[in-house]
């Protein structure tokens, strides 16, 4: 064939590939290497890749200083409880969008993906001032609701696309024999949205984890998310490098791995469906 | 569960399409009021807020003023500057994903051993949250001393660029592009394996060479999922905030304040709630003119 691969072109584009992957990832592998390092070494020039007095007291000492297992606390209760929430109040309106389509669906549909597109900024005023005057700043409650309210549209969208997904011919032929509505319901249905369910939760999870925005604005320190937490180190705390590397070795690890599970879904939750 | 009888097309169902349409209303009514609400009370308090004269460090603050606020807003210097920085920056950060993105996706589309591997480490960045690769661009790389790029220059015997200083905003574009390449990388890519094998093969045995293959089959194909990249891309752009805030905020002087973070710094740096309304609404409009043709391009897929 025309494009059977030759040993030659193998071997170039692997070489690229590796190439390039790693110049990508290097930044990440470099904060990585510097969270084992002691702060001199992490600050050396010239630096040591690999040959270095290997130690793990910056995690200690991110604990220590800061209590990093407070924020990650808040970060999970944060990015669970909005996306949670958003799933709940998202899979009856998909549902019912995906199976019993109106003439306006289309229009309901497009209307909520354009609230999404809305800029933050324009709303952060009266939200600020809103959230002082109930006292849900600094709460993760009120951070909970916004970034509930903020991932809706995405969830609603891509639970639409999952459940659209499922043929409704499949229901007829378990009525057919013999099934009642709730075995239906337990066997045939949910099986079949599940896929779709798991990796809605989980683009979310990330969205509402890395979310820094409302985090930055609306939490302090009872209920900062990870987000602030790492920001907290901009100044002066930034000098210590190789502690800053290690919270945000911490910070970033658990998504990290949820992300690189859920990199296919993620192309067809950011892009709304209109890429394949 | 009567509603279940709405999966079904049943002729029986008829009698219950009324019952099922209040039904599917009832469902999906929650969704809609909360977005209603969420979008509706804050966009109205903003364009309320931004008729006042409404300081909150000022007690006599709450007096109607008109536009006297979009006045003020629109010929502060401060507009200007930022809309300049908006604008370059999400020109630029498009610029170098999709210029980046294009031959990255197509290497990844090549037979290489170990692909999944590297896809993994190419998608990476876009899974560090910003306030983390900020500040570990910010110190560990672009530290005009002991950051790694210092070191390198030095090694080819260049002056070090002291990056937050000579050139903030450059440092700033660079930091976010790291993390959007792999967004415009993973959609490039997934629309080139969807590029029918056998077109291009056919090109081949028609004598096409690689590049004109590449100009005439793949490119066209491409142009579709580059204006999702560029009109997503375009949406998330506009509102970068957290890598500012972290590194420079907004400095030196005005050079990496963006219309996010101008109108962030009014409302929670000066106060001044009635300007900041009026610089959140500038930035609502020009979010919407980009979102205008997202949806269209949405709404058309949804047809298909």
């Amino acid at each position: 064939m025309a494009r059977a691969a030759t040993t030659r072109h193998v071997a170039v584009s692997t070489l690229g590939a590796w190439l390039a992957g790693f110049l990508i990832f290097f930044p990440i592998l470099w904060m990585v290497l510097a969270s084992f390092k002691t702060e001199l070494e992490a600050f050396a020039i010239p630096p040591s890749f690999l040959f270095f007095h290997w130690t793990t007291e910056n995690y200690a000492t991110v604990q220590g200083r800061s209590d990093y297992v407070h924020h990650a606390i808040n970060s999970i209760l944060i990015a669970g409880g909005s996306t949670l929430i958003a799933l709940l109040i998202a899979i009856p309106a998909a549902w019912s969008m995906a199976f019993s389509p109106t003439k306006r669906t289309k229009d309901v549909l497009l209307w909520m993906l354009s609230t999404k597109m809305m800029p933050a900024v324009g709303v952060l005023v009266p939200i600020y001032l809103i959230y002082r005057d109930f006292g849900l700043l600094d709460s993760r409650t009120g951070l909970i609701f916004i970034l509930c309210l903020g991932n809706l549209p995405i969830v609603v969208w891509m639970l639409f696309t999952y459940f659209k997904e499922i043929p409704k011919d499949i229901l007829e032929a378990a009525r057919m024999d013999g099934a009642t509505i709730s075995r239906e319901l337990i066997y045939v249905l949910t099986p079949m949205a599940v896929p779709g369910l798991a990796s809605t939760l989980l683009l979310n999870l990330i969205l509402a984890w890395n979310e820094a925005f409302w985090t930055l604005n609306l939490s302090t320190l009872h209920a900062a998310p990870l987000t602030v937490f790492i920001a907290s180190y901009s100044s002066p705390e930034g000098l210590f490098w190789a502690k800053l590397s290690a919270a945000s070795t911490l910070a970033i690890a658990p998504i990290l791995v949820l992300g690189w599970f859920s990199q296919r879904q993620l192309v067809r939750g950011l892009t709304f469906g209109a890429v394949k | 569960m009567r509603w279940m009888a709405a999966l079904s097309p049943q002729p029986e169902a008829r009698m219950a399409t009324r019952q099922t349409q209040l039904l599917a209303r009832t469902l999906l009514a929650p969704s809609v009021a909360l977005l209603f609400i969420w979008m509706i009370v804050p966009l109205a308090l903003t364009i309320y807020f931004s008729t006042l004269h409404y300081n909150l460090l000022d007690t006599e603050s709450g007096q109607f003023i008109g536009f006297e606020n979009f006045t003020y807003f629109l010929t502060d210097p401060a507009f200007l500057a930022s809309l300049r920085n908006t604008l370059v920056l999400v020109g630029s950060v498009l610029g170098l994903t999709i210029l980046l993105g294009i031959p990255l996706a197509l290497l990844l589309d090549q037979p290489v051993i170990g692909r999944d591997v590297v896809r993994l480490m190419v998608i990476a960045p876009f899974f560090v949250m910003p306030t983390v690769s900020a500040l570990i661009w910010k110190n560990l790389l672009m530290h005009p001393v002991s950051g790694l790029l210092a070191w390198i220059a030095g090694l080819f015997g260049a002056t070090p660029i002291d990056w937050f200083n000579d050139a903030p905003l450059l440092a700033i574009i660079l930091i976010v592009a790291w993390q959007w390449l792999p967004f415009a990388t993973l959609i490039l890519l997934t629309a080139l394996q969807s590029l029918d094998e056998e077109q291009k093969e056919a090109a081949e045995m028609d004598g096409a060479r690689a590049v004109s293959t590449f100009i005439y089959i793949t490119l066209p194909h491409l142009a579709r999922p580059i204006t999702v990249v560029i009109l997503i891309e375009t949406i998330f752009l506009l509102s970068v905030f957290a890598e500012i805030f972290v590194t420079t905020g907004g400095g030196p002087g005005l050079q990496t304040t963006n219309i996010a973070f101008l109108v962030y710094s009014q409302a929670l740096i000066q106060f001044d709630v009635g300007s900041a309304s009026a610089g959140g609404l500038v930035a609502v409009v020009i979010a919407n003119i980009v979102a205008f043709f997202l949806v269209r391009i949405v709404g058309r897929n949804l047809e298909a």
